[in-house]
């Protein structure tokens, strides 16, 4: 069957990169603390219920708080110390989680962990098991447990693994730096996948702004592997689940459907990565990629971070800021979340902190929508965001479902582009969570 | 850190297009057809653009002000409906006009109706309207350009009007603009100029501007009754506000529908509403009455073009 191969999505945007900042410097070790805070809610689904004790020894790499249901992952200590007991810290979102604090007792003390060079030889559920022990989760943001993801209803169907390494959000070079400097690692995780879905294809999806990771991987991965690396456009959000599907595959996922209901699985770099680490190390996900990036930073930078380190810390091992910063955010600036406290413990979701001098959005102040239609023009889920805002506005749910606005994926295209300056994603975005509760309580 | 930080939920970036450069854009392409415009029929044309540009904002200042709104002139809307205004008027109208027709632009058709973006007619050409009906003789006085050293062969009579009556008509003088007809349509030329300038920095798309005339010179060709004649359907291309009207007024974001398959119909609908008005019609002119009719349509169409979403509709998968 003909079947067109793009590389592309319909809608998007082009902001301004501002990738420079970061993109040379290559990985460094982030030192954390002296209190490391683990929360245990770092991942959607059921939160992980806590196993340690105030007062116990732990080492890195020991299991402190156990899946709290089969949508749940493990947290793991990144660190040695002492269990300091439970306490709430703001996340990232705003809203106060339980996290366990762990003092580090600097000597980094880890666990053993069970190595398995010969992972081919597992059968998938093996491995399924140790993706789960392993507590991964989606590291592009969603936080979705990879476990989860991995055991769709039917294996056979899937028929591509794509591995996200678009990083479509400005500024963020967390996954551009993995790609370069553990292209095997990412390959090795690929490779376990498909191992687990013999029928599928695997695929990484990169987009053309980094040509040297492309290049990379077009050199290490060999003819037989049964991987093919996708040169996708250059645009935002490319790296959203539905738009790499679509440019990768030309199948079209819509909100009420899984990506495996098209037979694919995406997962992103730093997931694979922690895949092929679990599998062929047996280490837990204790330590993901933040940069730390911004014109606002001293020394904008990529650090391997131990999950549980303070968000402030991490800044001042950057230099701190040089400028005074109006706003800061956890992630990108296109998805991620402005902070009012940089007291907030990074997760296995933290991408990024990127401190801005200059907050774009309070500058000007929204005026009236003129009906120009840009937001329509870059809406990748296809919908009419400027009708969608103003039935969120009026509370007209009716409306709101039949013009399509659950098909949003908050993606921020409609409220960059908006002329008028309308908080376009938010209006939205609110509506859908009242909606989605309500149909949670059905 | 000493000072508080912004919290907003995201996006954190914007793009830099905002409405009121936009409207400074739509200024600026309008520019050249106005300085042909003056260039042709002399100052006193100059004359009617400043008064109407100076009313229209004021209108809107003094509309605001009274009704203790925040006042928004500064986006440039009230600029545009003002030069847009003046720029379909004949030069001869009496200089209290563009007053009567700013006034009822800006009041009547955009703060009435709660201001900008929630006008459901050009308010420009409302105004215009508005003022062809009030006063026909006035609006219907069409001058042959004034400038001493152009020459022109038809007085009085738009050319349009001079092809529907059976003449033949001088198509080079209609692209350049030296013809007789409002102060700002005459001027294919320089309308061109300033449409394909907007095309060009994204303020517009060609689909509304190219499916109308497309569809208005169609029908002309095949209702026209002079058949494929150049002449004919030539002075339909460049004669009276076709230029005008496709590329400033028809492409009006507020009043136009916000989806594709949306102004495909809106501008096949223009073509064909405009071919009948002037070939059916009593007048040779009928973008006005095209356009402004359309947009109460828009509704209508949006309701039938609603989009389903990425990867809705079409089959099922099994």
């Amino acid at each position: 069957m003909f079947q067109k191969k793009r590389n592309t999505f319909h809608g998007g945007v082009h902001p301004y990169e501002g990738k420079e900042l970061s993109k040379d410097k290559p990985i460094v070790k982030a030192q954390p603390g002296n209190l490391l805070y683990y929360a245990v809610s770092q991942h959607i689904g059921a939160p992980a219920v806590p196993i340690v004790q105030k007062g116990d020894h732990v080492k890195a790499g020991q299991k402190i708080a156990e899946a709290g249901g089969f949508v749940s992952a493990p947290v793991y200590a990144s660190v040695s110390g002492t269990v300091k007991g439970i306490e709430k810290k703001v996340s990232a979102a705003g809203s106060p989680v339980d996290c366990i604090v762990v003092e580090n007792d600097g000597l980094y003390e880890k666990e053993t962990f069970e190595e398995c060079p010969h992972w081919e030889k597992l059968d998938a559920d093996t491995i399924r098991n140790k993706i789960k022990e392993a507590g991964i989760v989606g590291m592009g943001g969603a936080g979705f447990p990879t476990h989860v993801k991995v055991s769709p209803k039917d294996p056979s169907a899937i028929d591509y693994i794509l591995v996200n390494g678009a990083e479509c959000e400005p500024y963020l070079t967390s996954d551009y730096r993995r790609m370069l400097e553990d292209p095997e690692k990412v390959i090795g995780g690929l490779k376990i996948m498909l191992h687990m879905f013999p029928k599928a294809k695997g695929i990484i999806c990169i987009e053309d702004n980094k040509p040297d990771c492309i290049a990379k991987f077009c050199e290490l991965v060999l003819p037989g592997d049964n991987i093919e690396v996708l040169e996708l456009k250059t645009k935002y959000p490319q790296g959203a689940e539905r738009m790499l599907i679509y440019a990768a595959t030309g199948r079209k996922v819509n909100s009420s459907m899984l990506p495996a209901d098209a037979g694919c699985i995406v997962d992103n770099i730093d997931t694979v990565t922690a895949i092929y680490q679990a599998v062929r190390f047996g280490e837990p996900l204790m330590s993901r990629i933040v940069t730390v990036t911004g014109d606002a930073v001293q020394n904008p930078c990529n650090f391997e971070v131990p999950v549980g380190m303070l968000l402030s810390e991490l800044l001042e091992q950057a230099g701190g800021l040089k400028n005074e910063a109006s706003k800061i955010i956890c992630g990108g600036p296109m998805m991620g979340k402005a902070l009012f406290t940089m007291e907030v413990p990074v997760t296995k979701t933290t991408s990024a902190l990127t401190c801005l001098t200059e907050d774009e959005v309070s500058a000007l102040a929204p005026s009236a929508c003129i009906n120009c239609g840009r937001c329509v023009s870059v809406c990748p889920g296809q919908i009419l965001p400027a009708r969608l805002s103003v039935f969120a506005e009026h509370g007209e749910e009716e409306k709101f479902l039949k013009y399509g606005g659950m098909e949003c994926c908050e993606c921020g295209c409609c409220s960059f582009i908006c002329p008028a300056r309308r908080p376009l994603t938010q209006e939205i975005s609110s509506m859908r969570k009242v909606l989605l509760a309500k149909r949670k309580k059905k | 850190m000493n000072g508080l930080l912004h919290v907003s939920s995201s996006p954190h970036a914007r793009s830099k297009v905002t409405t009121d450069k936009i409207m400074f854009a739509v200024l600026l392409a309008l520019a050249p057809a106005a300085c042909v415009g003056v260039w042709n029929f002399g100052l006193r044309a100059l004359l009617l653009i400043a008064i109407s540009m100076a009313v229209c904002p004021l209108t809107e200042y003094l509309y605001e002000k009274g009704m203790k709104k925040p006042v928004t002139i500064a986006d440039g809307s009230a600029l545009v409906t003002g030069l847009l205004l003046a720029m379909n008027m004949p030069v001869q109208a009496p200089l209290w006009m563009p007053v009567i027709g700013g006034v009822f632009a800006i009041l009547v058709v955009k703060q009435l109706f709660g201001g900008l973006g929630q006008n459901i007619m050009n308010p420009a050409l409302a105004g215009r309207c508005f003022l062809l009906i009030s006063f026909p003789g006035h609006m219907t006085n069409f001058a042959a350009p004034a400038a001493a050293h152009l020459v022109d062969t038809v007085s009085g009579a738009t050319p349009l009007a001079a092809a529907k009556a059976g003449e033949q008509v001088n198509l080079l003088s209609m692209f350049l603009g030296n013809t007789a007809g409002t102060i700002g349509e005459t001027s294919a030329l320089a309308l061109l100029i300033g449409g394909i300038f907007l095309v060009c920095i994204h303020v517009i798309d060609l689909n509304i501007p190219l499916i109308y005339i497309g569809t208005e010179l169609l029908f002309a060709l095949l209702f026209g009754g002079h058949g494929f004649d150049i002449n004919f359907l030539g002075a339909h291309l460049l004669g009276g506000g076709l230029m005008l009207g496709a590329w400033f007024m028809a492409t009006d974001y507020v009043t136009r529908p916000i989806t594709k398959k949306g102004q495909y119909i809106y501008a096949v609908i223009l073509g064909l509403l405009t071919g009948v008005f002037r070939i059916f019609g009593n007048s040779a002119e009928g973008v006005s009455y095209a356009i402004i009719f359309t947009n109460l349509l828009v509704p209508l169409i949006e309701r039938v073009t609603v989009p389903v979403g990425f990867g809705r509709g079409g089959k099922k998968k099994a």
